[in-house]
């Protein structure tokens, strides 16, 4: 993985250094909150309902073994012995008082890790898919090209105070699993007459207006991916509206201005800002590139992986939803379910965290992935390693065999920990959970993906789930929205209302009263929630929710 | 003109981010129930003033909605509510930190 240049090593701690001054000034009054805040939020560091959190960046979700540890250490240390994975690749730490955590910078920096553009209107973490370098349906390892976004966008002086924040997604195959149509930015990679280059999305997100992307430009060649970029940027920067918050995002740019024009402005851009670049981008793409070498695999005969299959059901039932196809047939990608039954969605202990780590360093070449569904990924285990791998995560309970199905839940903290959110999520998803595995038929559902946002921002993609539930605050109640036949794939769709909400208690039994009503009009076991609907449309699915007489609707 | 309805005035504290409330002898509480229940919209104001001043104790100072109890003032927004106490997943924040 790449490693930080000398120029990255100054920058982040210098970036340490220039906040534990400001701590110290906040502390000893000599910055009041109001001059502190944007400060404190350039660094990753927000106020929530109980404590401070940091909010940490994993580069398009890839971190290695002794960073992994490090995160442990810190959680230990200076937090309560966990971390919290969240849908943009960034692990948060719920509880650090405010005096520690210029030390938890510098323990970031000392494994080139940092909190800088977690926050603020700016080029966020660049995410990627947690599968890349690894998949089967790869056309290229997308990273490199992540890492130079992330180096270009890093503290990038034009693009500090853009209108509002921005995020980029960026995947290297067709099947789209970094939700790219839901970005500011989205960048799939496609072939064009033997030549790679990027389909280039904008202006697609969830918050409280959802729209899906648009192409504005079929095939970029790989080499102009950073003028192009920068252009796009470029032209958001001055149109993008300041006058209104919740107009700011690019989504309504574009909607405002109209995709032609955009495109057009955006060429216009381009053609004056590419010239600027001289190749010197390419050059340090090449230098990148070389920091993402696949590993050297290994030829080893994958018997006793296939022995063990047929004789161990629970293994069998863990390979059969957790393991996902590699580019190299003796190898599997390993997704660890950070979603046991009852537990928070994406929490994983610092114990957790360093039996990840081990088994990276063991059986994994090294390399870790953070999903922006919330898991943790192996990217690289030889099927015959499969086995151990597996007894492993058992014994660290995160040998959940769940990927995809019912309970492999996105929650946003909610009101749990978020100073923004309208209601609870976490509780919800836990206890939708743990219903579904007491009646033991997450199995027989199959691939199901709900997301549970806290508010309307929609950090829990509740707007692309299979079933989407949103928590809102009616009349100082938690009610729950719930949004059917999202899709946060290639084929992006935002889900449909299905009506009035419902009251805390009385979610649970709605989601059971759907996905019931899904098995009982499937055409086949074959036929998947997200067909079916698509086959039946909503009403099958409101009667279900609406048509017993006993809900508590409000 | 919609009549005022009582007030705490509450905080996060500035090291730690605990939730603090303030109290009729100027304290800072980690106890709902000990903080100062102000009936009156002109008093709620300058306690208001009063407590964001002190930008060395504590952050975001604001009026939250309480009612009286039998130990005290009694939060009504449910969001209030879970301020007392900390998140549901887990057993930190006031719940833990705090014996009742």
């Amino acid at each position: 993985m790449y490693s930080y240049s000398d120029f990255d090593e100054s920058f982040v701690r210098a970036r340490v250094a220039q906040f534990t001054d400001q701590v110290e000034r906040r502390l000893d009054g000599s910055l009041t909150e109001d001059e502190f805040r944007p400060l404190r939020l350039m660094n990753g560091l927000y106020l929530q309902l109980h404590a401070y959190m940091l909010r940490v960046a994993i580069p398009y979700g890839t971190i290695s073994p002794h960073q992994m540890r490090q995160l442990a250490l810190i959680a230990d240390t200076w937090d309560k012995g966990y971390g919290h994975f969240t849908t943009r690749q960034n692990i948060q730490f719920n509880w650090p008082k405010l005096p520690d955590v210029p030390a938890i910078l510098g323990a970031l920096a000392d494994v080139e890790m940092h909190a800088i553009q977690t926050s603020g209107n700016c080029v966020r973490n660049v995410t990627a898919d947690h599968f890349a370098g690894a998949a089967a349906d790869e056309i290229a390892d997308p990273r490199p090209y992540a890492e130079l976004l992330r180096q270009w966008s890093t503290d990038h002086p034009e693009f500090q105070f853009l209108p509002r924040k921005f995020k980029i997604a960026i995947t290297g195959a067709p099947n789209d699993r970094a939700v790219t149509k839901a970005h500011d930015i989205g960048l799939r990679m496609v072939k064009l007459n033997g030549e790679t280059g990027f389909e280039v999305i904008v202006g697609g997100g969830l918050g409280r207006t959802p729209m899906v992307g648009m192409v504005v430009r079929d095939f970029l060649p790989v080499a102009d991916l950073l003028p192009y970029v920068e252009s796009v940027l470029s032209v958001y920067n001055v149109l993008g509206r300041r006058d209104n918050k919740y107009k700011a995002r690019i989504k309504i740019t574009l909607h405002e201005t109209g995709r032609d024009e955009i495109a057009r402005m955006i060429e216009e851009r381009f053609a004056e800002v590419k010239p600027l670049f001289g190749g010197d981008d390419q050059r340090l793409l090449a230098d990148i590139a070389q920091a993402f070498a696949p590993p050297a695999f290994r030829n080893a005969p994958i018997g006793a992986y296939d022995a063990f299959y047929q004789a161990d059901p629970v293994f069998r039932a863990w390979a059969d939803t957790n393991l996902a196809a590699h580019r190299n047939d003796q190898y599997a990608i390993v997704t660890v379910s950070i979603k046991a039954h009852g537990q928070t969605p994406g929490d994983a202990t610092s114990d957790q965290m360093r039996v990840l780590a081990d088994l990276a360093e063991t059986y994994g070449h090294g390399d870790l992935r953070i999903s922006h569904e919330q898991n943790v990924i192996l990217p690289h285990v030889h099927k015959s390693d499969l086995p151990a791998v597996h007894a492993a995560l058992v014994q660290a309970g995160l040998g959940t065999a769940n990927v995809g199905l019912i309970s492999d839940i996105i929650a946003c903290p909610g009101m749990d920990y978020c100073a923004l959110a309208t209601a609870r999520a976490i509780p919800v998803a836990q206890e939708i959970a743990t219903r579904f595995n007491d009646l033991k038929l997450e199995h027989e559902v199959g691939p199901l993906k709900i997301k549970i946002s806290g508010c309307i921002n929609a950090c829990g993609h509740h707007h692309v789930g299979h079933i989407g539930i949103l928590g809102l605050d009616r009349a100082g109640v938690e009610n729950y929205q719930i949004t059917l036949g999202g899709d946060g794939t290639e084929d992006a769709v935002i889900g449909e209302k299905t009506g009035p909400g419902f009251a805390y208690d009385q979610v649970v039994p709605a989601i059971e009263r759907i996905v019931m009503a899904y098995l009982g009009l499937r055409s086949e076991p074959s036929e998947t929630f997200l067909q079916a609907y698509r086959r039946v449309g909503i009403g099958p699915f409101k009667s279900a929710l609406y048509d017993t007489g006993a809900q508590d609707a409000a | 003109m919609s009549r005022f309805t009582a007030k705490v005035v509450t905080a996060n504290d500035l090291r730690l981010g605990d939730v603090v409330y303030l109290t009729a002898d100027d304290r800072w509480t980690r106890l709902h129930h000990e903080a100062e229940l102000i009936d009156d919209e002109a008093h709620a104001q300058l306690r208001l003033l009063h407590a964001a001043a002190q930008k060395l104790v504590i952050v975001g100072a604001y009026l939250a909605d309480a009612k009286s109890g039998p130990n005290g003032p009694e939060p009504v927004h449910f969001r209030e509510t879970f301020r007392t106490r900390g998140p549901s997943n887990y057993h930190h924040g006031k719940q833990a930190d705090l014996v009742a």
